[in-house]
Protein backbone atom coordinates (compact mmCIF):
# COMPACT_ATOMS: atom_id res chain seq x y z
CA UNK A 1 0.00 0.00 0.00
CA UNK A 2 1.62 3.18 -1.07
CA UNK A 3 0.18 6.46 1.02
CA UNK A 4 -0.56 9.54 -1.31
CA UNK A 5 1.89 12.23 -2.01
CA UNK A 6 2.91 14.96 0.67
CA UNK A 7 5.76 16.96 0.85
CA UNK A 8 8.30 16.23 3.71
CA UNK A 9 9.58 18.44 6.18
CA UNK A 10 11.96 18.37 8.96
CA UNK A 11 12.28 21.10 10.98
CA UNK A 12 15.00 21.39 13.70
CA UNK A 13 13.32 23.22 16.82
CA UNK A 14 10.16 23.99 17.89
CA UNK A 15 9.45 27.23 16.99
CA UNK A 16 9.93 26.28 13.12
CA UNK A 17 7.57 23.54 13.72
CA UNK A 18 4.78 25.53 15.12
CA UNK A 19 5.58 28.00 11.61
CA UNK A 20 5.39 25.34 9.36
CA UNK A 21 2.14 24.64 11.28
CA UNK A 22 0.98 27.81 10.93
CA UNK A 23 1.74 28.56 7.40
CA UNK A 24 1.11 25.28 5.75
CA UNK A 25 -2.64 25.64 7.64
CA UNK A 26 -4.62 22.27 8.08
CA UNK A 27 -3.14 19.86 5.17
CA UNK A 28 -0.15 19.58 7.09
CA UNK A 29 0.05 16.76 9.72
CA UNK A 30 2.87 16.27 12.46
CA UNK A 31 4.73 12.80 12.66
CA UNK A 32 6.16 11.61 15.44
CA UNK A 33 6.73 7.58 15.33
CA UNK A 34 4.61 7.62 12.37
CA UNK A 35 3.20 3.86 13.68
CA UNK A 36 -0.64 5.44 13.61
CA UNK A 37 -0.36 8.02 10.82
CA UNK A 38 1.21 5.98 8.76
CA UNK A 39 -1.29 3.24 8.41
CA UNK A 40 -3.90 5.80 8.03
CA UNK A 41 -2.13 7.45 5.35
CA UNK A 42 -1.63 3.53 3.38
CA UNK A 43 -4.93 3.16 3.62
CA UNK A 44 -5.83 6.78 2.36
CA UNK A 45 -7.85 7.60 5.46
CA UNK A 46 -5.20 10.95 6.45
CA UNK A 47 -4.16 12.15 2.72
CA UNK A 48 -1.50 14.87 4.71
CA UNK A 49 -0.34 17.63 1.79
CA UNK A 50 2.05 18.12 4.28
CA UNK A 51 4.10 16.05 6.82
CA UNK A 52 5.95 17.84 9.81
CA UNK A 53 8.43 15.71 10.95
CA UNK A 54 9.04 16.29 14.79
CA UNK A 55 12.55 14.09 15.06
CA UNK A 56 15.12 16.54 15.02
CA UNK A 57 13.69 18.44 17.75
CA UNK A 58 15.76 17.95 20.57
CA UNK A 59 13.57 20.41 23.24
CA UNK A 60 10.69 17.37 22.70
CA UNK A 61 13.62 14.55 24.04
CA UNK A 62 13.63 15.06 27.60
CA UNK A 63 12.98 13.12 30.70
CA UNK A 64 12.66 14.69 33.97
CA UNK A 65 12.65 13.46 37.25
CA UNK A 66 12.52 15.28 40.90
CA UNK A 67 10.69 14.46 43.79
CA UNK A 68 7.91 16.72 43.11
CA UNK A 69 7.13 16.83 39.78
CA UNK A 70 7.93 14.13 36.61
CA UNK A 71 8.10 15.56 33.07
CA UNK A 72 8.17 13.82 29.76
CA UNK A 73 8.93 15.58 26.20
CA UNK A 74 6.97 14.32 23.71
CA UNK A 75 9.31 13.11 21.41
CA UNK A 76 10.23 10.40 24.31
CA UNK A 77 9.54 6.51 22.48
CA UNK A 78 7.89 3.85 24.63
CA UNK A 79 11.59 2.24 24.14
CA UNK A 80 13.75 5.37 26.10
CA UNK A 81 10.97 5.30 28.57
CA UNK A 82 11.16 1.78 29.59
CA UNK A 83 14.82 2.26 29.67
CA UNK A 84 15.05 5.15 31.84
CA UNK A 85 15.53 3.64 35.59
CA UNK A 86 15.86 6.82 37.11
CA UNK A 87 11.66 6.97 35.70
CA UNK A 88 11.01 3.32 36.80
CA UNK A 89 12.39 4.21 40.31
CA UNK A 90 9.27 7.02 40.82
CA UNK A 91 6.71 6.24 38.78
CA UNK A 92 7.38 2.09 37.86
CA UNK A 93 3.60 1.97 36.10
CA UNK A 94 5.06 3.32 33.00
CA UNK A 95 7.56 0.80 32.18
CA UNK A 96 4.73 -1.87 33.25
CA UNK A 97 2.60 -0.03 30.58
CA UNK A 98 4.67 0.71 27.85
CA UNK A 99 6.25 -3.28 27.85
CA UNK A 100 2.57 -3.79 27.07
CA UNK A 101 2.60 -1.64 24.55
CA UNK A 102 2.99 -2.95 20.82
CA UNK A 103 6.05 -5.15 20.46
CA UNK A 104 9.89 -4.16 20.58
CA UNK A 105 10.51 -2.80 17.05
CA UNK A 106 7.35 -0.40 17.10
CA UNK A 107 8.50 1.19 20.68
CA UNK A 108 11.81 2.23 19.03
CA UNK A 109 9.61 4.53 17.03
CA UNK A 110 6.29 5.20 19.06
CA UNK A 111 6.47 7.65 21.35
CA UNK A 112 4.33 8.94 24.16
CA UNK A 113 4.04 12.58 22.48
CA UNK A 114 1.77 10.28 19.68
CA UNK A 115 0.08 7.95 22.11
CA UNK A 116 -1.80 10.44 24.18
CA UNK A 117 -2.01 13.42 21.41
CA UNK A 118 -3.99 10.73 18.85
CA UNK A 119 -6.84 10.38 20.51
CA UNK A 120 -7.10 6.84 19.89
CA UNK A 121 -9.16 5.20 23.14
CA UNK A 122 -7.32 1.86 21.89
CA UNK A 123 -4.01 3.60 23.40
CA UNK A 124 -2.60 2.53 26.61
CA UNK A 125 -1.40 5.89 27.84
CA UNK A 126 -4.06 8.30 27.93
CA UNK A 127 -5.86 6.51 30.84
CA UNK A 128 -2.74 6.57 32.54
CA UNK A 129 -1.80 10.34 32.36
CA UNK A 130 -5.98 11.14 33.22
CA UNK A 131 -5.21 8.18 36.72
CA UNK A 132 -1.79 10.19 37.62
CA UNK A 133 -3.37 13.42 36.84
CA UNK A 134 -1.65 14.65 34.13
CA UNK A 135 -1.16 18.18 32.76
CA UNK A 136 -0.57 18.56 29.02
CA UNK A 137 1.47 21.32 27.61
CA UNK A 138 0.62 22.48 23.70
CA UNK A 139 2.24 25.27 22.32
CA UNK A 140 1.09 27.04 19.52
CA UNK A 141 1.31 30.38 17.53
CA UNK A 142 -0.18 32.37 20.16
CA UNK A 143 2.25 30.87 23.19
CA UNK A 144 1.88 27.92 25.21
CA UNK A 145 -1.28 26.78 27.26
CA UNK A 146 -2.36 23.84 29.47
CA UNK A 147 -5.06 21.15 29.82
CA UNK A 148 -5.33 18.43 31.94
CA UNK A 149 -5.60 14.85 30.19
CA UNK A 150 -8.81 14.27 32.46
CA UNK A 151 -10.34 17.42 29.87
CA UNK A 152 -8.25 17.15 27.15
CA UNK A 153 -10.13 13.87 25.17
CA UNK A 154 -13.91 14.74 23.54
CA UNK A 155 -14.61 11.40 21.70
CA UNK A 156 -12.42 9.15 19.69
CA UNK A 157 -9.73 10.95 17.80
CA UNK A 158 -10.94 14.32 18.68
CA UNK A 159 -9.10 16.08 21.25
CA UNK A 160 -8.81 19.33 22.97
CA UNK A 161 -5.59 20.17 20.68
CA UNK A 162 -6.01 22.80 17.98
CA UNK A 163 -5.12 22.45 14.31
CA UNK A 164 -1.76 24.76 15.09
CA UNK A 165 -1.10 23.63 18.41
CA UNK A 166 2.08 20.59 18.95
CA UNK A 167 1.59 18.57 22.29
CA UNK A 168 5.01 19.28 23.78
CA UNK A 169 5.13 18.02 27.20
CA UNK A 170 3.36 15.40 29.81
CA UNK A 171 4.25 16.44 33.24
CA UNK A 172 2.34 15.14 36.11
CA UNK A 173 2.96 14.95 40.40
CA UNK A 174 5.89 12.48 41.57
CA UNK A 175 3.70 9.04 43.39
CA UNK A 176 4.25 9.47 46.95
CA UNK A 177 7.23 7.31 47.09
CA UNK A 178 6.13 3.94 48.56
CA UNK A 179 3.08 3.89 46.42
CA UNK A 180 1.23 0.39 44.87
CA UNK A 181 0.58 0.39 41.43
CA UNK A 182 -0.32 -1.76 38.58
CA UNK A 183 -1.60 -2.01 34.43
CA UNK A 184 -3.72 -4.76 33.61
CA UNK A 185 -4.32 -5.42 30.10
CA UNK A 186 -6.22 -8.27 28.76
CA UNK A 187 -5.71 -8.46 24.99
CA UNK A 188 -5.76 -11.22 22.35
CA UNK A 189 -2.50 -11.51 21.09
CA UNK A 190 0.96 -9.40 21.47
CA UNK A 191 0.46 -6.16 19.63
CA UNK A 192 -3.37 -6.03 20.16
CA UNK A 193 -5.14 -3.36 21.70
CA UNK A 194 -6.89 -3.75 24.90
CA UNK A 195 -10.07 -5.72 25.12
CA UNK A 196 -10.09 -4.03 28.08
CA UNK A 197 -7.44 -2.64 30.71
CA UNK A 198 -7.49 -0.94 34.24
CA UNK A 199 -4.49 1.35 35.45
CA UNK A 200 -4.06 1.74 39.46
CA UNK A 201 -2.04 3.56 41.72
CA UNK A 202 -2.58 3.89 45.38
CA UNK A 203 -1.23 4.46 48.89
CA UNK A 204 -1.90 2.33 52.01
CA UNK A 205 -1.20 3.22 55.48
CA UNK A 206 -1.50 0.95 58.75
CA UNK A 207 -3.64 -1.24 56.06
CA UNK A 208 -5.91 1.16 55.04
CA UNK A 209 -6.33 2.99 51.87
CA UNK A 210 -4.96 6.42 51.24
CA UNK A 211 -5.53 7.44 48.30
CA UNK A 212 -6.48 5.87 44.96
CA UNK A 213 -6.96 6.75 41.80
CA UNK A 214 -7.94 4.39 38.52
CA UNK A 215 -7.87 4.92 34.76
CA UNK A 216 -9.51 2.45 31.92
CA UNK A 217 -8.23 2.03 28.41
CA UNK A 218 -10.00 1.64 25.29
CA UNK A 219 -14.07 0.42 26.73
CA UNK A 220 -15.49 3.89 25.76
CA UNK A 221 -14.23 6.01 23.14
CA UNK A 222 -12.29 8.31 24.87
CA UNK A 223 -9.79 7.25 27.90
CA UNK A 224 -11.89 7.54 31.80
CA UNK A 225 -10.90 8.25 34.42
CA UNK A 226 -13.10 6.36 37.02
CA UNK A 227 -13.32 8.87 40.08
CA UNK A 228 -16.29 7.07 42.12
CA UNK A 229 -14.52 3.70 41.91
CA UNK A 230 -11.30 5.01 43.38
CA UNK A 231 -13.92 7.10 46.08
CA UNK A 232 -14.87 2.88 46.95
CA UNK A 233 -11.40 1.90 47.70
CA UNK A 234 -10.26 5.51 49.91
CA UNK A 235 -10.87 4.44 53.55
CA UNK A 236 -11.13 0.51 53.21
CA UNK A 237 -8.88 -2.28 53.79
CA UNK A 238 -8.63 -2.83 49.87
CA UNK A 239 -10.58 -5.99 50.76
CA UNK A 240 -12.14 -8.98 48.34
CA UNK A 241 -15.97 -7.41 48.80
CA UNK A 242 -14.38 -3.60 48.54
CA UNK A 243 -12.08 -4.04 45.54
CA UNK A 244 -15.38 -5.81 43.87
CA UNK A 245 -17.78 -3.07 44.51
CA UNK A 246 -15.07 -0.82 43.39
CA UNK A 247 -14.96 -2.43 40.24
CA UNK A 248 -18.96 -2.70 39.70
CA UNK A 249 -18.36 1.20 39.86
CA UNK A 250 -16.28 1.39 37.34
CA UNK A 251 -17.72 -0.93 34.83
CA UNK A 252 -21.19 1.20 35.11
CA UNK A 253 -19.41 4.23 33.50
CA UNK A 254 -17.88 1.92 30.98
CA UNK A 255 -19.28 2.00 27.16
CA UNK A 256 -17.56 -0.12 25.38
CA UNK A 257 -17.70 -0.91 21.52
CA UNK A 258 -18.89 -4.02 20.04
CA UNK A 259 -15.42 -5.41 17.95
CA UNK A 260 -13.71 -8.47 16.96
CA UNK A 261 -12.17 -8.16 20.75
CA UNK A 262 -15.61 -8.93 22.00
CA UNK A 263 -19.56 -8.26 22.38
CA UNK A 264 -20.28 -4.99 25.01
CA UNK A 265 -21.33 -7.40 27.65
CA UNK A 266 -17.89 -9.19 27.27
CA UNK A 267 -15.60 -5.86 27.58
CA UNK A 268 -17.90 -4.54 30.30
CA UNK A 269 -16.98 -7.92 31.97
CA UNK A 270 -13.21 -7.91 31.32
CA UNK A 271 -13.05 -4.10 32.35
CA UNK A 272 -14.24 -5.17 35.60
CA UNK A 273 -12.05 -8.42 36.26
CA UNK A 274 -9.22 -6.09 35.00
CA UNK A 275 -9.93 -3.40 38.05
CA UNK A 276 -10.40 -6.37 40.51
CA UNK A 277 -6.61 -7.64 39.41
CA UNK A 278 -5.09 -4.45 39.48
CA UNK A 279 -6.29 -3.20 42.73
CA UNK A 280 -5.47 -6.51 44.00
CA UNK A 281 -1.63 -6.31 42.77
CA UNK A 282 -1.37 -2.39 43.48
CA UNK A 283 -2.65 -3.46 47.09
CA UNK A 284 0.17 -5.90 47.10
CA UNK A 285 2.98 -3.70 46.08
CA UNK A 286 1.84 -0.90 48.03
CA UNK A 287 4.49 -0.60 50.99
CA UNK B 1 5.43 16.34 -5.41
CA UNK B 2 8.70 17.27 -5.11
CA UNK B 3 11.70 14.63 -4.00
CA UNK B 4 14.09 15.28 -1.26
CA UNK B 5 17.91 14.23 -1.11
CA UNK B 6 18.56 11.49 0.52
CA UNK B 7 21.57 10.42 2.63
CA UNK B 8 22.18 7.24 4.89
CA UNK B 9 24.45 4.64 5.19
CA UNK B 10 23.60 1.22 4.25
CA UNK B 11 24.99 -1.81 5.44
CA UNK B 12 28.49 0.11 5.64
CA UNK B 13 27.93 1.97 2.41
CA UNK B 14 27.53 6.06 1.74
CA UNK B 15 24.02 6.56 -0.20
CA UNK B 16 23.13 9.71 -1.86
CA UNK B 17 20.27 10.05 -4.51
CA UNK B 18 16.72 11.15 -4.16
CA UNK B 19 13.51 9.80 -3.68
CA UNK B 20 9.24 10.73 -3.60
CA UNK B 21 8.14 11.34 0.16
CA UNK B 22 5.83 8.89 -0.16
CA UNK B 23 8.33 6.20 -0.73
CA UNK B 24 8.05 3.43 2.42
CA UNK B 25 11.92 2.82 3.28
CA UNK B 26 10.73 -0.86 2.52
CA UNK B 27 10.51 0.54 -0.83
CA UNK B 28 13.32 2.33 -0.94
CA UNK B 29 15.62 -0.68 -0.30
CA UNK B 30 14.05 -3.52 -2.27
CA UNK B 31 13.11 -1.23 -4.97
CA UNK B 32 15.90 1.38 -5.33
CA UNK B 33 18.85 0.04 -3.85
CA UNK B 34 18.25 -3.11 -5.03
CA UNK B 35 18.20 -4.91 -1.41
CA UNK B 36 15.61 -7.56 -1.52
CA UNK B 37 16.19 -9.23 1.87
CA UNK B 38 13.90 -7.31 3.80
CA UNK B 39 10.39 -8.74 2.59
CA UNK B 40 7.04 -7.01 2.63
CA UNK B 41 4.85 -9.51 4.69
CA UNK B 42 1.66 -8.03 6.31
CA UNK B 43 2.54 -4.07 5.48
CA UNK B 44 1.17 -3.16 8.34
CA UNK B 45 3.71 -3.27 10.96
CA UNK B 46 2.63 -6.50 12.16
CA UNK B 47 4.75 -9.41 10.78
CA UNK B 48 8.32 -7.90 11.11
CA UNK B 49 9.31 -9.33 7.86
CA UNK B 50 10.44 -5.86 6.94
CA UNK B 51 12.61 -5.40 10.03
CA UNK B 52 15.99 -3.34 9.73
CA UNK B 53 18.34 -1.95 12.03
CA UNK B 54 18.31 1.98 11.96
CA UNK B 55 20.58 3.71 14.42
CA UNK B 56 20.93 0.66 16.41
CA UNK B 57 17.91 -0.42 16.73
CA UNK B 58 15.41 -2.59 15.11
CA UNK B 59 12.56 -1.02 13.13
CA UNK B 60 9.28 -2.13 10.84
CA UNK B 61 10.66 -0.70 7.46
CA UNK B 62 6.98 -0.98 6.44
CA UNK B 63 5.88 1.96 8.46
CA UNK B 64 9.26 4.41 8.09
CA UNK B 65 8.91 6.87 5.35
CA UNK B 66 12.70 7.59 3.38
CA UNK B 67 12.79 10.74 4.44
CA UNK B 68 12.22 10.10 8.13
CA UNK B 69 15.16 7.47 7.57
CA UNK B 70 17.63 10.00 6.05
CA UNK B 71 20.74 10.21 7.51
CA UNK B 72 20.58 7.07 9.22
CA UNK B 73 22.63 4.13 9.30
CA UNK B 74 21.18 1.12 7.79
CA UNK B 75 22.30 -2.42 8.60
CA UNK B 76 19.26 -4.91 6.28
CA UNK B 77 19.88 -8.88 6.43
CA UNK B 78 22.51 -8.58 3.24
CA UNK B 79 24.78 -6.54 5.76
CA UNK B 80 25.08 -9.40 8.56
CA UNK B 81 27.41 -11.58 7.08
CA UNK B 82 30.92 -11.04 7.03
CA UNK B 83 32.72 -8.90 3.95
CA UNK B 84 33.93 -12.52 2.98
CA UNK B 85 30.96 -14.55 2.86
CA UNK B 86 31.21 -15.80 6.06
CA UNK B 87 27.66 -16.34 8.06
CA UNK B 88 26.80 -14.68 10.96
CA UNK B 89 26.26 -16.94 13.90
CA UNK B 90 22.47 -16.33 13.52
CA UNK B 91 22.42 -17.30 9.95
CA UNK B 92 24.62 -20.25 10.67
CA UNK B 93 22.39 -21.44 13.67
CA UNK B 94 19.62 -20.36 11.76
CA UNK B 95 21.10 -22.98 9.11
CA UNK B 96 22.21 -26.17 10.92
CA UNK B 97 19.07 -25.63 13.52
CA UNK B 98 16.06 -25.62 10.95
CA UNK B 99 15.25 -22.52 11.97
CA UNK B 100 13.29 -21.75 9.27
CA UNK B 101 10.94 -23.66 6.77
CA UNK B 102 9.84 -21.36 4.33
CA UNK B 103 12.11 -18.50 4.60
CA UNK B 104 9.99 -15.44 4.24
CA UNK B 105 10.45 -14.70 8.05
CA UNK B 106 14.10 -15.80 7.99
CA UNK B 107 15.58 -12.13 7.73
CA UNK B 108 13.16 -10.71 9.50
CA UNK B 109 14.18 -12.59 12.24
CA UNK B 110 18.03 -13.20 11.91
CA UNK B 111 18.25 -8.89 11.63
CA UNK B 112 16.02 -8.44 14.81
CA UNK B 113 17.76 -11.12 16.57
CA UNK B 114 21.16 -9.88 15.55
CA UNK B 115 20.11 -6.25 17.34
CA UNK B 116 18.64 -8.20 20.29
CA UNK B 117 21.66 -10.09 20.76
CA UNK B 118 23.74 -6.91 21.01
CA UNK B 119 20.96 -5.61 23.90
CA UNK B 120 20.97 -8.65 25.79
CA UNK B 121 23.96 -10.66 25.07
CA UNK B 122 22.64 -13.70 27.36
CA UNK B 123 19.11 -14.06 26.72
CA UNK B 124 16.57 -16.97 28.65
CA UNK B 125 13.94 -18.04 26.12
CA UNK B 126 11.23 -16.08 27.63
CA UNK B 127 13.77 -13.45 26.71
CA UNK B 128 14.16 -14.36 23.48
CA UNK B 129 10.63 -15.19 22.96
CA UNK B 130 9.49 -11.54 23.87
CA UNK B 131 12.52 -10.09 22.24
CA UNK B 132 11.01 -11.44 18.78
CA UNK B 133 6.95 -10.89 19.66
CA UNK B 134 7.19 -8.57 16.72
CA UNK B 135 7.92 -11.11 14.13
CA UNK B 136 5.71 -13.59 13.05
CA UNK B 137 6.63 -16.75 11.72
CA UNK B 138 3.55 -18.85 9.78
CA UNK B 139 5.98 -22.60 9.76
CA UNK B 140 7.88 -23.37 12.46
CA UNK B 141 5.93 -22.83 15.91
CA UNK B 142 9.26 -20.51 16.87
CA UNK B 143 10.65 -23.72 18.55
CA UNK B 144 13.71 -23.96 16.36
CA UNK B 145 13.69 -20.25 16.06
CA UNK B 146 14.34 -19.92 19.40
CA UNK B 147 16.51 -22.27 19.83
CA UNK B 148 18.96 -20.92 16.98
CA UNK B 149 18.98 -17.78 18.55
CA UNK B 150 19.82 -19.55 21.71
CA UNK B 151 22.65 -21.75 20.00
CA UNK B 152 23.89 -18.10 18.59
CA UNK B 153 24.11 -16.43 21.41
CA UNK B 154 26.40 -18.98 23.10
CA UNK B 155 28.68 -18.77 20.02
CA UNK B 156 28.71 -15.47 20.34
CA UNK B 157 29.79 -15.28 23.50
CA UNK B 158 31.88 -18.23 23.38
CA UNK B 159 33.30 -16.10 20.64
CA UNK B 160 33.89 -13.04 22.44
CA UNK B 161 35.76 -15.11 25.44
CA UNK B 162 38.12 -16.22 22.68
CA UNK B 163 39.30 -12.71 21.67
Amino acid sequence: MIPGSFEYHRPSSLDDAIGLLSSLGEDALLVAGGHSLIPMMKLRMAMPEHLVDLQDVQSLKSITVDTNQISLGAMVTQAELIASDELHAACPILRETSLQIADPQIRNLGTIGGNVANGDPGNDMPAIMQMLGATYVLAGPQGTREIAARDFYEAAFFTAREDGEILTTIKFDTPTAGHGWAYEKQKRKIGDYATAAAAVVLTVSGGVCETASIGLTNVADTPLWAEEAAGVLVGSALDEATIKTAANAAVAITDPALDGRGPVEFRKHIAGIMVQRAVAKAAQRAQ
Amino acid sequence: MSDIKINMTINGQAVETTADPRTLLIHFLREDQNLTGPHIGCDTSHCGACTVDMNGKSVKSCTVFVGQANGADIVTIEGIAEADGTLHALQEAFRQNHGLQCGFCTPGMITRAYRLLQENPNPTEEEIRYGISGNLCRCTGYQNIVKSIQIAAEELSHKEAAE
